[in-house]
């Protein structure tokens, strides 16, 4: 088990999930839940060529990774990054199987560009002129625990602020039979060794082989399921309703991740670390 | 791989890779399609899955890391795989095969165990029956050096006591024409640091090793290769073209040698990314020139090829066979090394007392890794 990691901010866009205040809402009950299609912002800081070849997966890191930042400031250049995703760009890889497939088979620079599962990891470099170290990692469904997993290793073990960034995006038929995920989601947060002034809640992480954690909520437990980087939901709802709890979420086929929550009222007392 | 090393021997060979029409030369692992997966396996069954457990049960690696399960318990064993494509290669031919009236992929086709990039790492998991945690890094050709990275922190945050770590890439029509596409691949077999280089040639490999925590300095064995440092950087420049100045890969260098706590004249040969690029070579080139002043070096992917996700760990075994065996290999295809890279480019394979080994994996994307592996005494010196 680890000990000691402070969340300072989290950033989030899915469908009908702007940003995180709005997400907090809907996670809390305040606010109605209303679904509707991933709608991330244009890519920020990216020069014109950039902004236009990036996708729907660029788009949602940066944007998820940008409202972090923006809401622990700190300047975005001194974060080490870990970004998580169980697939790439699908869309991108539909088109370049159908052109590897056809007799033509010459590739775009564009296309080939953007298969790398890197590259929202780039994109968002070239963005924030950050030249920080950089972790890019999938475990299938499990990819927003892996992320978190190395983020923890990152924090406990070399005591350094980390941006852990997840996301995944659509996919289109034929592929989408076998990989069937409907919409963008991704979210990010700043983790954090020390309590500092601004953070949110204290995490543990340890494995376990408990069952996942579900949403009461038939609709968001269906988002849960529904995009690999979602599978944080329970994180973030015990983080919108500030409960001090334990949540299991979705990590190998045999082996889940279990992590303890705890806030500032109680958190100052069993910091001493 | 030592008498390749030695004897400066090579694997490419020209092109002749399914359905790629294409004027290259490629590093292909003989007998990979006949390999049978283990039964319990079949699952997994792809190009790079098979390639994964051929070199799993090379050099008695899987028996080593068996014992080694047994002494730590599976949970606390960790899985760190590199590959930038994993088995991408079964949805290409899978898209050969849709069906003409609704388009479907074929029922058989698996991209759970084949495509996503998790399988790499869910296969070797998986072989070895581990309960520990498991991902796979996904940084281009810097995959296969930073999983070492990732088991370092694991291991010092206290999570596991060990890790498999390694890198698997193969070969496959989205690598082969995506490189073509940015006209970077060589015509010729490639001849990474020469004047004449001109582009790469795409290889393959898998390549693994067992990390565990450092023990006692009296249990620590003679022949041990010690993990003493790691650099990771970002370019923040370009998506395909290296910083021209090096900037990112002189800041991956200079952060393993303090990691290490080694100064640059410590190192004794490094096992250069050397892609045999014009701009890669030139970029590596002033990284080093800018903290070295005459390390013998050399590229040995004018022996494997790139073989691109894997690289990073294929060539930390190329360093840890240097230093087991004391050993600088040569760079070869290379013949005319340009005069303005760096200074001691090794064209000739010769035994010296070596120590310590620097190993530079660059990615496409900006992504740097710079590991130094070295000897046992030189830890207890």
């Amino acid at each position: 088990m680890t000990s000691g990691i402070y969340i300072e901010s989290i950033g989030l866009v899915g469908p009908g999930l702007p940003d995180w205040p709005h997400a907090a809402g809907v996670l809390a009950g305040r606010t109605a839940y209303v679904p509707a299609r991933t709608a991330p912002p244009p890519a920020a800081g990216l020069p014109p060529a950039e902004r236009r070849r990036s996708s729907a997966a660029v788009k949602i890191a940066l944007a998820a990774g940008l409202e972090a930042v923006a809401a622990s400031g700190r300047e975005v250049s001194t974060l080490a990054t870990v970004f998580s995703a169980s697939s790439g760009d699908g869309h991108n890889f539909h088109a370049i199987c159908e052109t590897l497939a056809s007799d033509e088979r010459q590739l775009s620079p564009t296309r080939f560009h953007n298969s790398v599962h890197n590259a929202p990891a780039s994109y968002w470099s070239i963005a924030t002129r950050s030249m920080t170290p950089s972790n890019v990692l999938c475990a299938y469904d499990g990819s927003f625990a892996a992320g978190l997993f190395e983020s923890a290793c990152q924090v406990v073990a070399d005591r350094v602020p980390t941006l852990l960034i997840v996301y995944d995006t659509d996919y289109p038929e034929p592929l989408h039979a076998v990989r069937p995920i409907d919409d963008g989601f991704g979210l990010a947060m700043v983790l954090s060794p020390d309590a500092g002034l601004t953070a949110i809640a204290r995490i543990d992480v340890r494995l376990t082989d408990a069952p996942p954690t579900l949403l009461a909520s038939a609709k968001l437990d269906a988002l849960r399921r529904g995009n690999p980087a979602a599978r944080a939901l329970p994180l973030l709802e015990a983080l919108a309703v500030r409960r001090a709890t334990n949540v299991v979420l979705d990590y190998l086929p045999d082996t889940r991740m279990q992590v303890g929550i705890a806030f500032s009222d109680n958190f100052s007392a069993k910091a001493g670390r | 791989m030592l008498g390749a090393l030695r004897f400066q021997r090579g694997g490419l060979t020209p092109c002749n890779f399914e359905r790629a029409d294409l004027a290259t030369w490629i590093g292909a692992v003989d007998g990979v399609d006949s390999v049978q997966m283990r039964p319990d396996l079949a699952k997994f069954n792809c190009r790079n899955n098979r390639l994964a457990q051929l070199g799993l049960e090379q050099d008695r690696f899987a028996e080593h890391v068996h014992a080694a399960i047994a002494r730590y318990g599976a949970d606390r064993v960790g899985v760190f795989i590199g590959t930038s494509t994993a088995g991408i290669l079964e949805t290409e031919q899978a898209y050969g095969r849709r069906d003409p009236e609704t388009g479907a992929l074929p029922a058989d086709f698996r991209y759970e165990h084949t495509h996503n990039p998790y399988s790499s790492a869910a296969f070797v998991r998986r072989y070895f029956a581990l309960l520990g945690p498991a991902m796979v890094v996904s940084s281009a050709c810097s995959s296969g050096a930073k999983v070492f990275g990732s088991a370092r922190r694991a291991i010092d945050a206290g999570l596991i006591d060990a890790a498999i770590v390694g890198g698997v890439d193969s070969l496959c029509l989205t690598t082969l024409y995506g490189f073509n596409s940015l006209e970077l691949l060589s015509p010729e077999p490639c001849r990474p640091f020469d004047t004449a280089r001109n582009g790469i040639s795409i290889g393959e490999a898998a390549a693994f090793a067992f990390v565990e925590r450092m023990p006692g300095n009296q249990t620590l064995a003679d022949d041990a290769i010690l993990f003493f440092g790691i650099g990771e950087s970002s370019d923040a420049h370009h998506m395909s073209s290296p910083h021209p100045e090096g900037l990112g890969a002189r800041m991956a260098i200079e952060q393993a040698l303090a990691s290490a706590g080694l100064a640059a004249d410590d190192i004794d040969y490094i096992n250069l990314h050397g892609t045999a690029t014009p701009s890669n070579d030139s970029a590596e080139s002033r990284a080093i020139r800018g903290l070295f002043e005459q390390t013998p070096c050399s590229s040995t992917k004018g022996a494997t090829g790139h073989t691109l996700g894997a690289s990073g760990a294929l060539e930390a075994v190329v360093s840890a066979i240097a230093l087991r065996h004391r050993l600088i290999p040569a760079g070869i295809n290379t013949t005319q090394p340009d005069p303005d890279l760096v200074l001691d480019y090794v064209l000739t394979s010769r035994d010296a007392p070596v120590q310590l080994v620097l190993s530079n994996s660059f990615g496409f994307g900006g992504t740097n890794c710079s590991l130094i592996l070295g000897r046992a005494e030189r830890f207890r010196s």
